[in-house]
C-alpha cells in the first residue's frame, strides 16, 4: 500500500498496465518527455519507452482516430486528450466510429481503448479547461463512461477500464487530482465498471452524484447530520452503464433524492436519474427529486466561477427543502 | 500522369503482371461490373437502401487490391464494393450490408476488411492506427485506404496524412479522384494542380496514375506496398478515374454535368481496355467473354439469393452488439420489447 492522490493512483495504474500487458501503449500530445499538462504520464517514457509513450502531433481527432485503428488491430490504446474541453474535435471519431464499429461489424471488430480526459473547473483555467460534458458521451450507446472520485476508485477503474473489451471514456475531474491522498494497493487490482458505490450510508435523503462534487456532497452529509437528517451518498463511478439499481434501492429506501451535478442543469446527466427514479420508484418518493447543478450557462472564467459552482449550502438546502416538502 | 495502357489498350510501359493474371483481373472487373449493374437494378425494386455504384471505378479498385498480400488490412467506403471483395469481403455480405442490414458489415473471420466508412474522410486516420499497430507488433502487415476527391478537403485528410508522414506507418492512401463529390467537380475541392502533389506536404511518397489503367493502378500500388513494407512509409495514390454513374442513386447528375461527358468517359472504360489488351495478346475471344460473363452473372445470382434469404436482423442482435456483454438496463429495455 501506498499513500497516493487521485493523479498518482492513475499514473500508478498506467505504469501497472504498461507492465501487465505489452499491448498497452501511452499515446497523446506532451505525454513523453514532459509526463503531460498534469504530469499523470511522468516518468513512463524513461521507463517504457517512445513505442509505449507516444507524443503525438497536436491533433485530437488524429489521436482518437489512431488510437482506434491501434485498438482494432490488437493494441489496448490509452489516448489522452489534455483537457476536456478539446476532446470535441475528436468527438466525430468517438460517436461515428469508436462508439458504433462493434455495432457496424456485429462483434467482428471492436475498439478496446480508453481516451483519459481531465474535466470539471473551480481552479480558475482559461475558456475551455473547465468543461463537464459528461452528458455528451454518456449519450452514446457503444461507449462505457467512468468517473472516480477517489484514488483508490481511479487506479482500479482505470484497470478496469484498459481491460474492458469495449471503448472507455474516462473522466479525471481535475479538482480532485491531488486534493487528498488515500492508501492505494500495489500491483493489479480492478474496480467494477458498472456499480455505484455507497459512500456513507443513510435513511432520509439520497444524494446521487458523482466525480468532483463528491467533495462538497461529502461535506453536505456531515451539515445534514448536525441538522438531524440522515443522508444517503452515492458516487456513481460509472455513467454508462449506470447502476440503476443501486439508486432506486436507495431511493426506495429514503423516499427522497438529491441530484447533484457540476454541469449545467438542463438535459444534464442528472435529468436522466431524476426521470429513471419517475420511472421506477416514483410511489417511493415522498417529495420531488431536487437537481443541484451549475448554471444553464458556460461556466464563467476565474472571477465569477465560483458563483457557478454548486456548493456544500445549495446541497444542504436542496436536502432539507426535500425533507420539508 | 502514369499510364502502361493506352485507350486502345497498347502497352506504352512495360506490363507488371503476366497474361494469366490480367486474364484472372479482367474477370473480376467483369464480375464487379455485374454486381454493380445489379445493385442498381436492385434498388430501383427496392431490395436495396441506397445504393453507390461503383461503375467506371474498376480498374482502380481491382488493379489496387489485386497488388496487397492477402492479410492486408483494408479501411473503405461505400463505393469500394470491388476492392474490398478482392481482399475477400463476399458479394453476398457487399449485398447484405447494401440491404441496410448490421449483418453485412461483418466479413468472415480473416478477412481484415472493414465495413464501409459512409461519413467521408473519418476513416483514413483508422488505416494509419491499423498501420502503425502491425508496425509497433513487428509484422510486415500494411493497410490500405480508399477515399475520393471529395474526402481530401475534409480535416480528417490531413491528420491522417500528418500522422502517416511523421510516424511513417505502412499506409497505402489511395485516393479515386473519380472527378466529382456527389455534385461538386474536382476544381471545387481544391486549388492544387494535382491531389498527388499533397503528399509533398507530407513527407511521403505521391503520385498520379491514370486510375482507368489497371497495370498502372496495379503498379503503383505494388511499389506503394512494397515501400510500406519495407519500413519507408506511407504514399498517397490519386488514381485519376470517371464516376460513370450517379453519386448513388437518390442523385440526378443530369442537374450538375454534360452528359456528353458521360458518354465520353465510355471512351475510357477501364474493362473494355484490358479486354482490347487481351485480344490484341491473342489471350481473348468471344466464346471465352461469354463464359466470364455467365460464370459472373450466376456468382452474382447466387450472392443474391444467399443474402437474402437472411431475412431481418432482430432486436437482440441490435441490443447484443451495443456491448460485449449486454449491461443490464440494455437486457431490461429488450425485455421490454421482446415481451
Amino acid at each position: 500500500m501506498s499513500e497516493l492522490t487521485l493523479a498518482g493512483a492513475i499514473t500508478d495504474a498506467l505504469a501497472t498496465a504498461l507492465d501487465k500487458d505489452q499491448r498497452v501503449l501511452v499515446i497523446g500530445e506532451d505525454v513523453g518527455q514532459t509526463g503531460g499538462v498534469f504530469r499523470i504520464t511522468d516518468g513512463l517514457l524513461g521507463r517504457f519507452g517512445d513505442q509505449r509513450v507516444i507524443d503525438t502531433p497536436v491533433a485530437e481527432s488524429g489521436i482518437v482516430g489512431a488510437a482506434f485503428g491501434m485498438a482494432v488491430a490488437g493494441l489496448r490504446p490509452v489516448a489522452e486528450i489534455q483537457f476536456m474541453g478539446f476532446s470535441y474535435p475528436a468527438y466525430d471519431q468517438i460517436l461515428s466510429h469508436v462508439a458504433r464499429i462493434r455495432n457496424r461489424s456485429q462483434h467482428r471488430f471492436t475498439a478496446p481503448l480508453v481516451i483519459r480526459m481531465p474535466c470539471g473547473g473551480g481552479f480558475g483555467a482559461a475558456e475551455h479547461h473547465s468543461e463537464s460534458t459528461e452528458v455528451i458521451y454518456a449519450h452514446l450507446p457503444g461507449l462505457k463512461v467512468v468517473i472516480p472520485a477517489t484514488p483508490y476508485d481511479a487506479k482500479g477503474l482505470l484497470l478496469a477500464a484498459i481491460d474492458s473489451p469495449d471503448p472507455v471514456i474516462f473522466l479525471e475531474p481535475i479538482r480532485l487530482y491531488r486534493l487528498v491522498r488515500e492508501e492505494v494497493p500495489e500491483g493489479y487490482y480492478t474496480v467494477e465498471i458498472g456499480k455505484a458505490r455507497i459512500e456513507s450510508e443513510g435513511t432520509d435523503v439520497s444524494l446521487i452524484t458523482w466525480g468532483a462534487m463528491t467533495h462538497e456532497v461529502r461535506e453536505a452529509v456531515g451539515v445534514l447530520a448536525g441538522h438531524g437528517i440522515s443522508a444517503e451518498m452515492i458516487d456513481l463511478r460509472t455513467l454508462r452503464p449506470l447502476d440503476e439499481d443501486t439508486i432506486i434501492e436507495s431511493v426506495q429506501k429514503t423516499g427522497r433524492a438529491v441530484v447533484v451535478q457540476e454541469a449545467p442543469k438542463t438535459a444534464g446527466f442528472g435529468a436522466e436519474i431524476a426521470a429513471l427514479i419517475g420511472e421506477r420508484a416514483l410511489y417511493s418518493l415522498r417529495a420531488p427529486v431536487e437537481r443541484v447543478a451549475g448554471w444553464d450557462t458556460t461556466i464563467p472564467l476565474k472571477k465569477a466561477e465560483h458563483r457557478y459552482m454548486p456548493t456544500t449550502e445549495s446541497i444542504v438546502a436542496a436536502a432539507r427543502r426535500a425533507m420539508e416538502a | 500522369m502514369r499510364n502502361i495502357l493506352d485507350r486502345e489498350g497498347r502497352l506504352v510501359g512495360e506490363a507488371p503482371i503476366d497474361i494469366d493474371t490480367t486474364r484472372r483481373l479482367y474477370r473480376a472487373m467483369v464480375e464487379a461490373r455485374a454486381y454493380d449493374k445489379k445493385g442498381t437494378t436492385l434498388q430501383r425494386q427496392g431490395r436495396l437502401a441506397t445504393y453507390a455504384p461503383l461503375l467506371g471505378q474498376e480498374a482502380a479498385q481491382v488493379g489496387s487490391a489485386a497488388a496487397l498480400h492477402p492479410n492486408d488490412w483494408m479501411v473503405a467506403t461505400y463505393r469500394d464494393a470491388a476492392a474490398m471483395w478482392m481482399q475477400g469481403y463476399p458479394w453476398e455480405v457487399l449485398f447484405l450490408s447494401r440491404s441496410g442490414d448490421e449483418r453485412g458489415g461483418r466479413p468472415p473471420v480473416h478477412v481484415d476488411v472493414l465495413p464501409p466508412s459512409i461519413t467521408v474522410g473519418a476513416h483514413m486516420i483508422h488505416a494509419v492506427g491499423i498501420a502503425w499497430a502491425e508496425k509497433l507488433q513487428g509484422t510486415s502487415r500494411i493497410a490500405i485506404t480508399y477515399f475520393g476527391d471529395g474526402a481530401t478537403s475534409e480535416g480528417d485528410f490531413h491528420e491522417a496524412m500528418n500522422f502517416a508522414g511523421v510516424f511513417k506507418t505502412p499506409t497505402v492512401f489511395l485516393c479515386q479522384n473519380n472527378g466529382y463529390a456527389i455534385s461538386m467537380p474536382r476544381e471545387r475541392q481544391t486549388a492544387s494542380a494535382t491531389i498527388a502533389q499533397k503528399a509533398d506536404a507530407y513527407g511521403m511518397a505521391g503520385e498520379q496514375v491514370d486510375g482507368n489503367d489497371l497495370f498502372a493502378v496495379y503498379a503503383a500500388t505494388k511499389e506503394a506496398a512494397d515501400r510500406a513494407r519495407a519500413g519507408d512509409g506511407a504514399t498517397l495514390i490519386e488514381a485519376v478515374t470517371y464516376r460513370i454513374g450517379p453519386h448513388t442513386t437518390n442523385d440526378d447528375p443530369g442537374r450538375y454535368r454534360d452528359p456528353e461527358e458521360e458518354r465520353a468517359a465510355h471512351d475510357r472504360d477501364p474493362v473494355e481496355r484490358v479486354r482490347r489488351y487481351l485480344e490484341n495478346e491473342g489471350a481473348w475471344d468471344s466464346d471465352w467473354e461469354e463464359t466470364v460473363q455467365a460464370k459472373a452473372a450466376t456468382t452474382i445470382e447466387r450472392a443474391v439469393e444467399l443474402a437474402e434469404s437472411l431475412g431481418s436482423p432482430s432486436p437482440a442482435d441490435i441490443y447484443g452488439a451495443v456491448y460485449e456483454e449486454m449491461s443490464p438496463d440494455l437486457r431490461r429495455q429488450l425485455e421490454g420489447i421482446e415481451s
